[in-house]
């Protein structure tokens, strides 16, 4: 079978199941009244009554640099530890329980200690999601510097290899087999993390606008903004990640 | 010329061998055997210079030294053509000149079609003919090679010997292969060694003085049966066979 007909296939599988999803979504609208659960054409035109008040790209933009800030910084402080604490075992006993607590702590606590800390305001979401984050990427550098393969490094040794190379085609390649999942699953909770710290936390962004949706009731606005943050967790993921690693990782797929 | 001028290792208290004496010249190629445990490995980290003998002295004069493998242990995200280059890339070779090379060794052990690919789209057999490449690339004089073929299954194992006769004849290549199969250091080696004991020592050597394409199948056959019925080789092989039916 030629390549594009299972793309299109697979396209076909995808479609319907988003489809299907979205025919149960106008079922229950119209099962329990467009005040309960709006369906997919109310929630259309509550976004564009949105996108008219100029609204949604600028809490769009907010959120996004909020997540991305904080993500960033989780991913090269969490990367930077991990592989520290992959490298040296000392250090990893040391950072491992320090991963675990902070993994533990749920997200809406750690808004309540930010807002405490920060005041409300950007910064207290953007330090909400770089607390969340961090153990995930840390334990995804950790994994990758443990698991370097002693062979490959004897490899190394017996064709002398400098220390660059070593570091550029031996280390770097594993570290990030393991580091790029990681990075995949918090960039999600990134997303997912800010838009709960600005419904508490802040006045723009989109979880203030769906603070805004619950003061008046709004279920239809509501429902947009939720729309909108999948939206925008799909393009990063497929638009920017997914790609980024695909170009980054060849051997994985073979092409 | 490569010398371990008698030569200790010990791990902890357990003197893997001592006083051992071993001298391969240039295009000499020695192949050493002998039961599995005996050491033959660890004297091949030691050639390699992978490992510090504990007593004695290593001297390498060869200008390039190349170690092969019991596994292939390739790069899995690197493409074949910069697999076989990873030596030369080492040695600060630019990437025009180093992807030329390793074309040529590609095509000598009969890899030209497969240079784009990645390891694990290839065979064993083929992976462990990468590998090969890769320590050929460097320009090396002498090659150390931990049973290279022993995973490959018998047809292959024969394909991979002949090509790598075929190399030593036309490099004038000195290696030192380690194996446990006797066919194979006959059929590929100037000098077979035993090493057996504990600690081990060299029990046996047996210079084979047969041309190449002179051993065939049948000389070899019974080339190894003479060798085996050798008392020395007999005994240091019979432990093993002892602890195989008990």
């Amino acid at each position: 079978m030629a390549a594009w007909v299972r793309r299109l296939l697979r396209g076909i599988g995808s479609l319907t199941g988003v489809l299907l999803l979205v025919t149960l979504w106008e079922w229950g609208s119209i099962r329990y009244g467009s005040f309960m659960l709006p369906g997919p054409r109310d929630t259309l035109t509550a976004m564009g009554r949105l996108a008219e008040q100029q609204a949604l790209l600028a809490a769009m933009w907010a959120t996004s640099w909020r997540a991305i800030t904080g993500f960033a910084l989780a991913a090269l402080a969490g990367m930077a530890l991990g592989l520290l604490a992959g490298l040296s075992r000392t250090l990893g006993r040391v950072l491992e329980p320090v991963a675990t607590v902070l993994l533990g702590i749920p997200p809406i606590a750690w808004i309540v200690l930010a807002i405490l800390w920060f005041g409300s305001g950007s910064l207290a979401s953007i330090y909400t999601v770089a607390a969340t984050t961090l153990p995930i990427a840390f334990a995804g550098a950790q994994m990758g510097a443990r698991t370097l393969d002693a062979r490959l490094a004897e490899l190394a040794t017996a064709y002398r290899l400098p220390l660059a190379q070593r570091l550029w085609d031996l280390y770097l390649p594993h570290v990030v087999s393991y580091v790029f999942p990681a990075l995949i699953t918090a960039l999600a909770v990134a997303w997912k993390v800010t838009v709960m710290a600005e419904l508490l936390a802040t006045d723009t962004g989109i979880g203030a606008g769906l603070a805004l949706a619950r003061v008046n009731l709004d279920t239809a606005a509501a429902m947009a903004w939720v729309v909108l943050v999948v939206v925008l967790l799909l393009v990063a993921e497929h638009g920017v990640l997914r790609p980024l690693q695909r170009r980054m990782e060849p051997w994985r797929t073979g092409h | 010329m490569l010398e371990l001028d008698r030569v200790g290792v010990a791990l902890g208290p357990k003197a893997i061998f001592n006083d051992l004496s071993l001298t391969i010249g240039p295009g000499e190629s020695v192949c050493l055997v002998g039961p599995s445990g005996a050491g033959k490995t660890t004297l091949l980290r030691l050639a390699a210079g992978l490992l510090a003998p504990t007593s004695g002295e290593v001297t390498n004069g060869f200008r390039e030294t190349s170690v092969v493998f019991q596994e292939p242990r390739l790069l899995p995200w690197r493409r074949v053509t910069d697999n076989i280059a990873l030596g030369l890339k080492a040695r600060g070779i630019g990437r025009r000149h180093r992807r030329a090379r390793a074309r040529e060794l590609a095509a000598a052990v009969g890899l030209a079609e497969s240079l784009d690919c990645f390891p694990h789209q290839l065979s064993g057999g083929m992976c462990q003919r990468v590998a090969l490449a890769r320590a050929l690339a460097v320009g090396a004089e002498l090659l150390l090679l931990d049973e290279p073929f022993s995973a490959l299954d018998v047809g292959l194992r024969s394909d991979a010997q002949q090509l790598m006769q075929q190399l030593v004849q036309e490099r004038a290549l000195a290696m030192m292969l380690v194996t446990h199969d006797l066919i194979e250091a006959l059929r590929l080696g100037h000098r077979v060694l035993v090493l057996a004991g504990s600690p081990a020592a060299l029990v046996y050597e047996l210079p084979v003085t047969t041309p190449f394409n002179e051993r065939t199948p049948a000389w070899l056959h019974e080339a190894a049966a003479r060798l085996l019925r050798q008392p020395l080789v007999q005994a240091s092989f019979q432990p093993l066979v002892d602890r195989e039916a008990a």
